[in-house]
């Protein structure tokens, strides 16, 4: 009894299971935490995108006095160098998502190379790699930021490097674990006792097997490289003013709260919202793809923590 | 990679007869050891970097308008001429003895700018994590007792959420509603002068604490309920249910000790989020501790400061990764005891 | 009666409607063990803990009665039930180490069950000794001090026991307490249990999925399949001439060490709780289905016991099972595997010494042994999975290098491995198309016509249809992932196949079938086999010869009637006195 004309290889039920991660977001988007998550990070990826072009006034030119209240010209008032308010938020989230983005996307590379070339080495190349995880953790991940950009400027590229780099580490260890797991597994040694090359094993058996890990993570540290980025910018090391930046507003406003508190609160709040909905649909896509929460199942919680055991 | 080499891998991570018989003692030599590398290798790391500043340390004093005599005397005086490792040499050397060198923003002694900073930042520290564990511990086991109940659902969101948000965001929003906008209760920023202490003003130390306690609670909360529940949910309170025990002695004595062991790990990362967390929190507040000296140090080019100030964070970082470690181990019977 | 169960019904929370067991009634009288038997999802760890007045997250005990010495157990509030759990009905569990906290003393532990209630043992200390000395513990060692990870599985287990007789209950529940222990353990713990119950005069409730064990300790017996009770009645009368269907094919499926026979097994599946048919929970895979068992039989008594099914009293007249022996088999004399002189270690432990043995080239070699006796080793050794070890292993007559590193493709090939467990040894992210093509594309050139029709060919001979070929791993069951085990260790047409305890994480019904399956084939491939197990019972149904082994070396070995019917070495002699074996009652 021969199978139907369509091979098994050609069959589209076949390629639909392999986007299976892909599905698993649309699961996700569905649940009630899903969809708030994806709602707050939309209605913020939407201000950043298409507020540059929707701002009414310049976002460098002083329009009226410092901190001026708001008024129908200015809704939101005006800031500590009596610039509009609503015109710098509206220009000032776009380079910071987009380089917490290229940041994460760097990072979580890194860290997956690191991370999966150790599992599958191991001896040697694992434990240097893995030492240097361990000494470039030993640095909280603002400082290790703050000291590359202070050495070089602070320009774009050194910022997305620096803040790449230090999610690296992070990633390397839950990658790592993850493919050491996968590779104990039993069909894996199916496979290695028929004689198949170790890359082709890690490719075809291993890495399949790593990418809900992979995207966990990398929502994770998305949260992070936004944190992270605003408070460089904070901190006076984002990029370089007059440029608009809501960790920078959020710095430079803080004198003038006590006359226009929307200097510091419109940036406040779309930072919030950025922030808490990347992590609350990074929860729900968890949910979905292990069945269950990143806050009920310890180990879970211990790799997401970076609590390495004893 | 084939499995022969993944056996005799296997083989060099068992444990050696010493490490079976004496889990404690090897895990603190082994931790000492890889913690002193690790020291080293960040004070290379740091000097080398800082070194590569553009703008040496005597074009940092001399300033813009330096002839190129003057700067050479000076990079003589200070050394600065010689080869990368001799000073890297001469520094640790001093660091060791006790004597991290000059500031270079004001030419007092790198001690005496960061001494009263680093007390001022122990404070803060120990209060919120002690603080910020208390609440923790109290929350998660409080959640995990009234699991799926309001209480549990509300603070779960709660607890992702806060944990979302960047440190300054929290620290802004709580000057809004206590100190500016909203209420004026308390201070919104420090104007305690350099090298004073933290406890002569006390009022100053509650927003930045309390903005700490907020960074790290969510943390301790999720692991402490998370390791609650799987304690509750485990088959030895099953059976110490069937057995006819009280529920207070299922909760206390079979499920809180097993909760304890990864909680304890999350305590001590809490105190490093902590040592990260200064950076920008005494920035909100302008608290005079090592992470504003940091900060100011990294935007005055103030080489010797940012050195000794990166290496005591390293030498903490190291400190109490051992210390958690060996709580958690000896919080672990099956771990502490061999068969 | 000490116990009286009536109508019990527990249902899940969430939807009251949806059943786990339901109609299930009992008694047993003081000094009486009844045997609860079943396979999994088949209710009996839920009525076991309904006996205490439990249900675990997620069901509750929605009705019935659980009258113990004339208690309501259901009808009792928290507080009522935490004083009589312990004291007038107590537990033993099936996985000892996870029953004791691994945070606290064996003595805390010990103590605690006593002080739970309050004047009724008054010299804690000198019950202990008491109950130490009942159980075999030896009382002066120190056991008390110690943490439960320090004790073996035995004497977890015996503490286990010490603790739920220790403030002298009516009844005793247990939840197949000698799981995983090994059988001379098992036996000392069976005849432990049976003196204390018998010492004590408490009611005591086994449940258990292996028969061979209840047939040897209880007095009479309660088949539940899929949440009802199917068949309940005297031990010999259930066992020696099974009424209901299930039972007669349960019984069919269980091996004996004393008999050559084939096993058969239950083909499909128990139906989920929630997704239960209308009607007879066993109707879809029963062999004397008819049109009335849409509607749900009621238990009626038939040939002096209770029977749940319509044509009880048609069956009743079967008898005994039938079975067929094993056809005999010729053993031809040319070797294909000649195992001389092997020995592995790991690091510096050598843990096989001097092991030699032949295959013949178209029979099946049984490798028996408990754990730790080092055969999953000695398998891992011949197929190259464990590299460190000493000695010649050869091959069709060519030497094999050890460790899987150094053989050619071919040699690889022609020698497949099967795991122990089925949920571990398919690739989650593949379906079962790609997991039995991707060995095809590895050894062989084919078109991918031929790599289809080879893969259906393939499950076919796994009793499985092409409709698997689309399925993940994680939809299937343990049997039919075990099949696909099975069928992609055969596409590539080998010479050897090494089957690692391969049922061992299966059902009675299930097993069965598997091992039939790799016996059919094996003999109409004329294939060679070494099939290792720890269950002595099932070497009687494959293979053609034996080799027992104990500590890593070779203790006995030969054809296997005549090790089995006769052995010569002590170990072997032992191991055949404590299997428990009652099931040859039925003849």
């Amino acid at each position: 009894m021969a199978i139907s004309h369509t091979s098994i290889q050609d069959d589209s039920k076949v390629r639909l299971r392999r986007r299976e991660w892909l599905h698993n977001l649309g699961r996700a988007a569905r649940t009630p935490r899903g969809a708030v998550g994806l709602a707050l990070v939309t209605f913020v990826g939407l201000v950043a995108a298409i507020g540059p072009w929707e701002a009414p006034y310049s976002s460098t030119s002083f329009e009226t006095i410092p901190f001026a209240q708001p008024s129908k010209s200015y809704l939101l008032g005006g800031d500590v160098l009596g610039r509009d308010v609503l015109s710098r938020v509206l220009d000032g989230g776009w380079q910071l998502l987009l380089m917490a983005l290229a940041a994460t996307i760097f990072g979580v590379a890194v860290g997956a190379i690191a991370g999966i070339s150790a599992a599958y080495l191991k001896g040697a190349s694992d434990g240097l790699i893995m030492r240097t995880v361990d000494v470039v953790l030993a640095f909280p991940q603002l400082v290790f930021a703050l000291l590359l950009v202070s050495i070089v400027g602070p320009k774009v590229w050194i910022i997305v490097l620096a803040v790449g780099l230090s999610h690296a580490p992070q990633v390397a260890r839950v990658l790592r674990s993850a493919a050491l797991d996968v590779s104990e597994s039993d069909f894996v040694k199916v496979v290695e006792l028929q004689g198949v090359s170790s890359a082709r094993v890690m490719s075809g058996e291993v890495l399949p097997n790593l990418v809900t890990p992979l995207m966990v993570e990398a929502g994770l540290r998305l949260t992070y490289s936004i944190v992270i980025m605003a408070g460089l910018s904070f901190l006076g090391f984002g990029i370089a003013p007059p440029a608009p930046n809501w960790g920078t507003m959020i710095n430079e406003n803080q004198v003038g709260l006590a006359s226009n508190v929307w200097g510091v609160v419109a940036p406040v709040l779309l930072i919030v919202c950025l922030t808490v909905g990347t992590n609350i649909f990074t929860d729900a896509f968890t949910r979905v793809s292990l069945g269950i929460g990143r806050s009920e199942r310890v180990d879970v919680l211990k790799s997401e923590l970076g609590v390495e055991p004893l | 990679m084939s499995l022969t080499e993944e056996s005799s891998a296997v083989l060099d991570s068992l444990p050696s007869t010493d490490d079976i018989e004496h889990p404690i003692r090897s895990l603190i030599v082994r931790r000492v050891g890889l913690g002193l590398v690790t020291i080293v290798v960040v004070s290379i790391v740091i000097f080398w970097a800082t070194e590569i500043l553009p703008g040496n340390a005597a074009y940092a004093i001399l300033g813009h308008s330096a002839t190129k005599a003057r700067l050479h005397a000076l990079e003589l005086q200070m050394g600065l001429n010689k080869g990368l490792f001799s000073q890297y040499w001469t520094w640790a050397s001093r660091l060791i003895a006790g004597n991290p060198g000059h500031s270079l923003a004001n030419g007092d002694t790198v001690w005496s700018v960061v001494g009263p900073r680093l007390v001022n930042s122990a404070v803060l520290v120990a209060l919120a994590g002690v603080i910020g564990t208390i609440f923790g511990m109290i929350l998660g086991v409080y959640a995990a007792l009234r699991k799926d109940k309001p209480f549990d659902d509300i603070f779960s969101v709660l607890s992702l959420a806060v944990t979302s948000l960047p440190e300054f965001v929290v620290g802004i929003i709580l000057i809004i509603l206590f100190a500016t906008v909203v209420s004026h209760v308390l201070p919104a920023v420090s104007i305690l002068p350099e090298g004073s202490y933290a406890w002569s003003e006390p009022r100053e130390l509650i927003l930045p604490v309390a903005t700490l306690v907020l960074v790290i609670v969510p943390y301790l909360y999720r692991m402490m309920r998370a390791a609650t529940v799987e304690a509750l949910e485990s088959e030895y309170v099953e059976m110490a249910r069937l057995k006819g025990l009280s529920e207070r002695r299922v909760v206390f004595i079979h499920a809180l000790p097993n909760a304890i062991a990864p909680t304890i790990q999350v305590i001590g990362l809490n105190f490093l989020y902590l040592a990260g967390g200064i950076v920008i929190v005494e920035n909100v507040f302008n608290f005079p501790g090592i992470g504003q000296g940091l900060v100011e140090a990294v935007s005055n080019r103030d080489i010797p400061t940012i050195q000794f100030i990166v290496i005591i964070l390293a030498t903490f970082y190291v400190f109490m990764n051992i210390v958690t470690d060996v709580v958690a181990l000896l919080a672990s019977p099956r771990r502490r005891l061999p068969r | 009666m000490r116990l009286s169960v009536r109508d019990l019904r527990v249902s899940f929370t969430h939807d009251v409607s949806s059943d786990i067991v339901d109609e299930v009634s009992f008694d047993v009288a003081a000094g009486e063990v009844l045997g609860l038997v079943g396979e999994s999802g088949s209710g009996k760890t839920t009525v076991a803990l309904a006996l205490l007045g439990y249900a675990r997250r997620g069901l509750t005990l929605t009705s019935g009665r659980v009258l113990i010495d004339g208690r309501d157990l259901l009808g009792a509030t928290p507080k009522e039930l935490q004083t009589l759990r312990g004291l007038k009905v107590a537990y033993v569990p099936q996985d000892p180490s996870s029953a004791l906290n691994p945070t606290l003393r064996v003595g805390t532990q010990l103590e605690e069950a006593m002080r739970a209630h309050p004047g009724v043992i008054t010299d804690i200390d000198s019950r202990i000794n008491e109950l130490f000395e009942q159980v075999h513990l030896p009382t002066n060692t120190g056991i008390l001090r110690r943490y439960p990870h320090q004790l073996s599985g035995g004497q977890q287990q015996r503490v286990m026991l010490a603790m739920a007789f220790s403030c002298r209950p009516g009844l005793i529940v247990m939840d197949e307490p000698t799981t995983g222990l090994d059988v001379t353990t098992q036996r000392h713990v069976l005849d432990t249990v049976r003196n204390l119950c018998r010492t004590y005069g408490v009611a005591a409730v086994y449940v258990s999925h292996d028969l061979a064990v209840v047939g040897e300790l209880v007095s009479s017996v309660a088949i539940m399949y899929s949440g009802r009770i199917v068949e309940i009645g005297r031990t010999e009368r259930v066992f020696g001439e099974p009424v209901h269907p299930y039972t007669r094919g349960l019984l069919a499926a269980v091996p004996s060490p004393d008999r050559s026979e084939i096993l058969k097994g239950i083909d499909g599946q128990p139906p989920r709780p929630g997704h239960r048919p209308k009607g007879c929970n066993f109707a879809p895979r029963c062999p004397m289905r008819v049109d009335q068992c849409v509607e749900a039989p009621p238990l009626v008594s038939v040939s002096l016991r209770d029977v749940r099914c319509w044509r009880a009293g048609e069956t009743a007249l079967l008898g005994t099972i039938a079975s067929e022996a094993m056809p005999a088999r010729v053993v031809s004399g040319a070797m294909i595997l000649d195992v001389a002189n092997v020995g592995a270690s790991y690091g510096r432990t050598e843990v096989l010494h001097n092991i030699s043995f032949r295959v013949p080239a178209d029979s099946c070699v049984a490798v028996v042994g408990e754990s730790g006796s080092g055969k999953t080793t000695l398998a891992r050794t011949v197929v190259g999975l464990h590299s460190n070890s000493s000695g010649n292993i050869e091959f069709g007559g060519a030497l094999l290098t050890p460790g899987m590193k150094h053989r050619t493709k071919e040699e690889l090939r022609r020698i497949q491995y099967i795991f122990q467990s089925p949920y571990n040894s398919l690739n989650p992210r593949k379906t079962v198309g790609q997991i039995i093509s991707q060995p095809l594309e590895h050894f062989f050139d084919l078109t991918r016509s031929e790599r289809d029709e080879r893969i259906s060919t393939a499950l076919r001979d796994a009793s499985l249809s092409n409709e698997f070929i689309y399925r993940h791993p994680h939809e299937l069951s343990g049997g039919e992932r075990q099949r696909i085990a099975i069928a992609r260790a055969l596409v590539v047409e080998p010479e050897l196949l090494v089957c690692d305890e391969v049922t061992s994480a299966l059902d009675v019904s299930v097993q069965a079938a598997i091992v039939e399956l790799l016996r059919r084939l094996q003999s109409e491939r004329q294939l060679a086999m070494i099939f290792i197990t720890h269950n002595l019972a099932l070497v009687r149904s494959i293979a053609q010869s034996v080799v027992v082994l104990a500590e890593g070396t070779v203790v006995e070995a030969g054809l296997v009637d005549d090790v089995l019917e006769r052995p010569q070495h002590a170990y072997t002699k032992k191991l055949m006195s404590d299997v428990p074996k009652t099931l040859t009652i039925r003849y």
